[in-house]
């Protein structure tokens, strides 16, 4: 295990498979909460919490329980109860320990579950067979992608709400074609081999 | 009967989860590289969709109130898991093309997002029905993407061929071509709904349908998950 290799998988999944603009995964919170710009940073951290600590738990699991009972089918079932509970735990501890990120995050706090990111990391860290660090890399690495990318995107479109658009491009879609062309200008690190 | 034909069309057009909800955008974007592959996810989707609104709506009265949603997670996760394990045995092809987003059918908002909003208050029967009709939408919001994402990026419908080789523009089924063909896809929709939408709110009055309403609403509810998403067009 060297470094570089971390270093790669943290490059790779963060900006040249980004999870939203590549993968696709997120979107629903992506298009919400990008609204506001204090709600997407702090999602962004909420999210890079729990996707690292959701992978690790996930790795350890699978590794140490799943696989060798040769119960792989049920990987989707046990993945999904531990991101709910660990989304539960953050919810209580953001609750208790600041109550403003709690209420700026509202409803898209508990649905951190339902955030496909989550559970797509799980299931892809353990289809590439990676080991426990390279699995909280590159959760960490996704996490990271995510919050760059929600986190840009609420600055476009502050800028977005002060023009005087066509009626029907309002809302959700003048959004998605700020994030098809976000999307293009993240192809460009397609071209960065390490 | 009526009342099951209007959860079909509601579901079909009125409250299409992809193009009106705006829910499930996630394989939504992803696997619409192609019409095939668009159908192959809606349908799985719509099984999915239709046997958890069925066995959620059966244990409505069973499953206590404030256990509800990690009880209604397991039970979606063991139907895809069912699923991914039929696809797989019978379909190869298509677990190969869907891929990591089989599974991932669990954390669709649209499945959840139904339970919540309709199948944990209504009969067995009605729940099936707008399972039937989300799922419909949601296969022909995908059909209708991967169509145009194919002819457009590869010159293929289906896989014949309409439009030379040469004149297909690869944006169009690599990721950026998703965004923007849901855009155009949601402006068009928005385009024609906006006139009728107001028609039909000045006869009718508000109806509490926060989600599809247009207008600047003061007296809406507290948001529900799906409201709150349905809103983001508003």
């Amino acid at each position: 295990m060297n470094n570089s290799s971390l270093i790669m998988i943290i490059v790779g999944t963060a900006l040249v498979n980004n999870v939203v603009l590549n993968q696709f995964l997120g979107i629903c919170s992506f298009l919400g909460v990008s609204k506001q710009m204090k709600a997407s940073i702090s999602l962004g951290g909420a999210v890079i919490f729990v996707i690292t600590i959701a992978s690790a738990v996930a790795s350890l699991l699978y590794d140490n329980i799943l696989k060798p009972l040769g119960m792989d089918f049920m990987k989707t079932i046990i993945f999904i109860l531990v991101i709910a509970a660990l989304v539960q735990i953050v919810e209580m501890f953001l609750k208790k320990k600041s109550p403003a990120v709690y209420q700026s995050l509202g409803i898209y706090l508990p649905l951190i579950t339902t955030n496909c990111a989550v559970l797509g990391v799980a299931l892809n860290n353990v289809q590439d067979g990676y080991n426990f660090i390279q699995c909280v890399t590159s959760g960490f690495g996704t996490a990271v992608g995510y919050t760059i990318a929600i986190v840009l995107l609420a600055g476009i479109r502050s800028r977005i709400n002060e023009k005087d658009l066509p009626k029907p491009l309002r809302g959700a879609p003048i959004v998605m074609i700020a994030a098809a062309l976000m999307s293009i200008a993240f192809m460009g690190f397609g071209g960065l081999v390490l | 009967m009526k009342k099951y034909l209007e959860r079909l069309w509601n579901g079909l057009i009125k409250e299409n989860p992809v193009l009106v909800l705006m829910l499930g955008m996630c394989p939504a974007l992803a696997v619409s590289t192609q019409a095939m592959n668009g159908i192959g996810m809606g349908l799985s989707t719509l099984a999915v969709l239709v046997l958890s609104n069925f066995v959620i709506s059966c244990l409505r009265k069973v499953i206590p109130d404030q256990v509800r949603l990690p009880a209604y997670i397991v039970i979606v996760a063991s139907l895809v898991t069912v699923t991914e394990l039929l696809i797989k045995a019978y379909i190869p092809s298509l677990y190969k093309a869907l891929g990591i987003y089989i599974p991932l059918i669990v954390v669709n908002c649209i499945i959840l997002g139904r339970a919540e909003a309709y199948a944990n208050k209504h009969t067995p029967l009605l729940s099936v029905m707008d399972g039937i009709g989300m799922g419909l939408g949601f296969t022909i919001a995908l059909t209708l993407a991967g169509m145009i994402r194919e002819l457009l990026g590869a010159g293929t419908v289906f896989g014949l061929r309409l439009l030379p080789e040469s004149c297909s523009m690869t944006i169009f089924i690599q990721p950026p071509g998703a965004f923007l063909v849901f855009a155009l896809i949601i402006a068009v929709m928005n385009a024609i709904g906006i006139r009728t939408r107001q028609r039909k709110l000045v006869e009718s009055g508000c109806d509490g349908n926060c989600g599809l309403c247009q207008s600047p609403c003061e007296s809406a509810a507290p948001k529900t998950e799906e409201e709150q998403k349905g809103g983001e067009q508003a």
